[in-house]
């Protein structure tokens, strides 16, 4: 568990850990009733054969992916899938991660820093308990700034604020990465905009095979209806209908609702002993 | 063929035919006038000997029958289930001059069915061991055939599926009223008990690409299929509640969504569903939108009745069914409420003008003819194009205008060496027996190529 809600798996799949890069996805099944879920690559380690993901324990499947231990196994895992990363020398970029796009964000900012750009990182919590990957993210940068919203780790303001203090302070700055909620990665997009600061954000629209071949993923970008599983998952933010991308998230919020009530509801109560006694309180 | 009663059918996901009593397929199998020169063959993509079969039915010989079968066909319960035999063999039958022609497609999948009930299953011939490796990407109706084909020649034969089921088409387009997966997974496991080695999750293109295949293997056949849905590209496709067919049917069939929640996946439960287009697919999801409890389900096709490219029976089970039938109708755009859920469809009625490129006469709008149709969900189902991975990443493999694979539709050989194609890959969507068809073809030149090396 890297903070509340968010936990860190290490998948042993040697052939895709060979291949994924910065920015491709997987998508897995934990059983045979189970959804396809969408997951961000957030690290490999090829020579051990293992993939990294992060994930945040949201809905029912997610929750049900958390709820696997060490040494568990899980149906079904295909990828990486979707185009990766551009990564090249921009000169200076700055890296944003909003919450659990923190570590979708580090192999980015990693793959920037080990191409020579100048890496600025700014990464936003709701407050200072949910911080994750600080560490990490600091060493893979030139300088790396923590925002909380409410400002209890001492610097109050969301992403958004902290890039436009960076855009004030009079860098030259060549491109900008984002990954994390839709609302912030658009609001990142608005406030490079008028700068016409390169912006690459990473979209999370809900998907089905993720092969391209249902469409469901399908976002206007530039007037262009595009697949963010093939054509994407990055694309230029300052060309994203962001609107429709978040009203397209809320399709299914009735079934997603009534799926996790019922999970919750079927969980043994109590915890480790299933409310039997005699282990927990 | 007895059937489900279409009231009670259109609210569940059964297969709508029980099939023959054997009493019944030895009735139909009599019909059979055994002509010296079968015209029902020809019109086959895969020539299967069906008087061969048919006789042996007519005689009660069932394992018999089912030999025969297997010598041309891996896939019979499946054929006789999705093929347009009206338009193949049954529009071949000389009895179709005159009367109904022969059931032959009941008959297939009669003897299937048969064989599925008994306690072994009639092995093919297999050829000696060549020691040649064939990589097959695709296990959906052409892979199947040659990875079959493939190894009855002796080859050792590795399939490679990206979607965690394997059958392709079979199993995330077709419905189970029509396709009951049970089947499609009895018939992949036939294949597979011929020592072809199948490698779920596994997407050609981005793990290995074609060329590292070419490495390991001494052929390669590509069979991605018509995976990449259209759209008219007509204001608010975006709209919640507006699906593709490909999306909705792999939800409800693939994800099995109808059965939600016990399975994860969610589908939309839509009252008043249209469904835009004319083919199979869209009787599939207008079909499919009725068991998921559609009040009603409305087809939408800018062409007429006769220019439907569906199976007749298809045609004729939705009609049964209650299916509401808008010909000569076509949608111009999509209106949301304030919450961006389509609420309805703006359509323009439609005339018949002259013949287009596909000889059927091209639809033509009528001037001012708008009108809405108030619907809370839309499922567009107007075609597929080519799945683009594998050709993105092939440099030297040539693709035609939409992104089909170029090959030669007598051997399914592409621009690249010891590289073969075919099925919707090639042709654009067209039918599991076509893709088939080419999957024979193509495994017969990839069994000549291995063997020569000559290209």
């Amino acid at each position: 568990m890297l903070s509340p809600g968010i936990k860190r798996f290490e998948l042993d799949a040697a052939e895709i850990a060979r291949k994924a890069l910065p920015g491709q996805f997987v998508v897995l099944r934990v059983n045979e009733e189970g959804e396809r879920i969408p997951l961000t690559v957030a690290d490999t380690m090829p020579d051990k054969g293992i993939l990294v993901i992060v994930f945040q324990e949201a809905g029912k499947s997610t929750k049900l992916l958390g709820s696997l231990n060490e040494g568990d196994s899980i149906l079904d895992l295909i990828g990486p899938l979707g185009r990766h990363s551009h990564i090249e020398k921009f000169g200076t970029v700055v890296c944003i991660g909003g919450g659990v796009g923190t570590p979708e964000i580090f192999p980015v900012a990693r793959a920037l820093k080990q191409s020579d750009n100048k890496v600025i990182s700014i990464i936003g919590f709701r407050s200072q308990d949910l911080i994750l990957m600080a560490d990490e993210m600091k060493s893979v940068s030139d300088e790396l700034i923590v925002a909380t919203d409410d400002g209890s780790n001492g610097n109050k303001g969301f992403v958004t604020d902290m890039l436009k203090k960076v855009i004030d302070r009079g860098e030259k700055i060549d491109h900008v990465f984002a990954v994390g909620p839709v609302i912030m990665m658009k609001m990142v997009s608005k406030t490079s905009e008028p700068y016409k600061i390169p912006t690459v954000v990473s979209l999370n629209p809900i998907m089905l095979d993720a092969t391209g071949m249902c469409g469901v993923c399908r976002v206007d970008v530039g007037g262009e209806s595009k697949l963010a599983c093939v054509d994407g998952p990055e694309f230029d933010g300052h060309k994203v209908d962001f609107d429709g991308l978040m009203a397209r998230l809320r399709t299914y919020l009735p079934e997603e609702k009534l799926s996790l009530e019922q999970y919750e509801a079927a969980k043994p109560k109590g915890g480790c002993c299933g409310g039997k006694g005699g282990c927990c309180a | 063929m007895r059937e489900q009663d279409p009231q009670v059918r259109a609210r569940n996901f059964e297969e709508v035919p029980y099939g023959y009593t054997p009493e019944e397929a030895v009735e139909e199998a009599k019909r059979c006038l055994k002509c010296k020169k079968p015209s029902c063959v020809q019109g086959c993509p895969v020539n299967i000997d069906i008087p061969g079969f048919v006789g042996q039915i007519a005689l009660g010989n069932f394992w018999e029958a089912m030999k025969v079968m297997k010598t041309t066909n891996t896939l019979p319960a499946i054929c006789g289930r999705v093929c347009p035999q009206e338009s193949q063999c049954e529009g071949s039958c000389v009895l179709a001059k005159k009367m109904e022609p022969v059931a032959i497609g009941n008959l297939e999948r009669y003897i299937a069915d048969w064989e599925a009930q008994q306690n072994e299953c009639v092995m093919c011939e297999m050829k000696p061991r060549t020691g040649k490796k064939v990589a097959v990407v695709g296990a959906g109706p052409a892979g199947l055939t040659v990875a079959s084909d493939c190894a009855k020649m002796g080859h050792s034969v590795a399939m490679f599926e990206a979607l965690h089921k394997p059958g392709g088409v079979l199993v995330y387009g077709i419905p189970e009223f029509r396709l009951p997966k049970a089947i499609v997974e009895r018939e992949v496991n036939f294949v597979r008990s011929m020592g072809v080695d199948l490698q779920l999750n596994y997407v050609v293109g981005k793990l290995k690409t074609l060329d590292d295949l070419l490495q390991e293997f001494d052929a390669v056949f590509v069979g991605t299929g018509a995976g990449k849905p259209s759209f008219m590209g007509i204001p608010g496709e975006n709209c919640l509640g507006v699906y593709s067919a490909n999306e909705y049917l792999t939800r409800s069939n693939l994800m099995k969504a109808y059965l939600f929640p016990r399975y994860d996946t969610p589908i939309v439960r839509g009252k008043r569903v249209a469904t835009i287009g004319g083919g199979n697919v869209a009787m599939d999801s207008a079909r499919t939108a009725l068991r998921l409890g559609a009040e009603k389900s409305i087809l939408i096709y800018r062409r007429s009745r006769e220019e439907m490219p569906a199976r007749t029976a298809e045609v004729h089970h939705a009609e049964q069914e209650g299916i509401e039938f808008n010909l000569l109708t076509n949608p111009v755009r999509y209106i949301a409420d304030e919450k961006g859920w389509v609420k309805a469809v703006e359509c323009l009625r439609m005339e018949l003008g002259e013949p287009d490129a596909s000889g059927r006469r091209r639809p033509v709008p009528v001037k001012g003819s708008e009108f809405q149709i108030p619907v809370d969900t839309v499922v567009v189902a107007i075609g597929n194009s080519p799945n683009p991975l594998i050709a993105q990443t092939t440099p030297g493999l040539e693709t035609a205008k939409h992104g089909n694979v170029v090959a030669d539709p007598k051997t399914g050989r592409t621009s690249k060496q010891g590289v073969f194609a075919g099925g919707d890959i090639v042709t654009g969507a067209a039918t599991v027996i076509l893709a088939m068809g080419a999957g024979r073809l193509a495994a017969n030149s990839i069994d000549e190529y291995v063997r020569t090396g000559q290209w």
